[in-house]
């Protein structure tokens, strides 16, 4: 039994350290490991698509990793990083699609099915308690 | 009566939604990035040439000539896959490319000495930097570019036969 939690124990410190094995990066500044941090996490690994560039192992997150830290070092603000890699790998790398073309039913769609589904419980409630009261008028002319 | 109706026409819809979404991703490989490179300036190939004895060019011979470009990796499994496919294409006399991606040199070299070299050139990016400005994040990838160094067109994964038929030899034929 000791073992056997023994091995467990064991088992979940190499997940511990499978999750923490990105390439450790010497950062000039704490500033500067706090903004490459947020930043590569609002970037999109385009090889596994459910991962940040922040979370991922891919090859290709690591070069664009070391990439985005070299752009930030040369002084390019977060914007010009994120047209940087648009340019290249199109809106696909961004967490938040940028509000043109077609992307604004992205941003408005969940506040107007909420409005519709508001609008549509209102008009229910109204109707079922209207067809309430002509219910209690009608039980009381049978009386 | 339309109160009743309302929920089925609801599903319906939705029904209809779906379908709709399932049909247009069916077939079709969803983690595929569509280029944005294509229409525009191919970027640069300024990258070492892997010395191999078919070398019939050099990067600045390109020029003026459509071209496919096949990015590949002696560590890629379905490049392996498709190299059959890549040597007919370049059999049947189009002008392939190789881009050795993230490949030391002795390995790309042995890979293409044991299955037969497809390109008439094969320029390497060992670090995959340059990769970044093509937009690659993989291999197989392929595109096409035309006698004016234009990107007409992007393939992410392995050809096929049917892909070479259906877009590729298409897209030559508009780029020559």
């Amino acid at each position: 039994m000791k073992r056997r939690l023994l091995a467990i124990a064991l088992m979940l410190l190499m997940c511990t350290q499978v999750t923490h094995a990105l390439e450790p990066v010497d950062y000039n500044s704490p500033a500067e490991e706090q903004r490459f941090k947020a930043l590569t996490a609002e970037l999109r690994c385009v090889m596994c698509q459910n991962q940040s560039i922040a979370d991922s192992n891919a090859p290709i997150a690591h070069d664009l990793r070391a990439e985005v830290l070299r752009l930030m070092r040369e002084g390019k603000s977060n914007d010009e990083i994120k047209r940087y890699l648009v340019e290249r790998y199109t809106e696909f790398v961004l967490y938040e699609p940028p509000m043109h073309g077609g992307n604004w039913l992205l941003w408005a769609g969940p506040f107007l099915l909420l409005l519709g589904g508001g609008f549509w419980v209102a008009r229910v409630i109204r109707n079922k308690s209207g067809a309430a009261k002509t219910a209690v008028v009608e039980t009381d002319q049978e009386w | 009566m339309i109160q009743r109706l309302l929920p089925l026409a609801l599903f319906v819809g939705l029904a209809v939604l779906l379908f709709v979404g399932v049909r247009m991703n069916s077939g079709k490989d969803t983690s595929a990035i569509p280029s944005p490179l294509i229409g525009k300036p191919a970027p640069a190939l300024a990258l070492p040439v892997l010395p191999m004895p078919e070398t019939r060019l050099a990067p600045a011979d390109l020029g003026g000539k459509a071209y496919v470009l096949n990015v590949w990796g002696s560590w890629c499994v379905s490049c392996r896959i498709e190299h059959p496919v890549i040597t007919e294409l370049s059999g049947s006399g189009v002008l392939v490319v190789g881009y050795n991606y993230k490949d030391p040199a002795e390995d790309a070299t042995a890979w293409l000495q044991k299955f037969g070299n497809p390109y008439a050139l094969v320029i390497q990016d060992l670090d995959g930097q340059a990769a970044l400005d093509w937009g690659i994040y993989g291999a197989p990838e392929t595109f096409v570019i035309d006698a004016q160094g234009i990107v007409r067109y992007k393939h992410i994964g392995p050809l096929t036969r049917e892909i070479i038929a259906a877009d590729i030899l298409p897209a030559l034929k508009g780029a020559q």
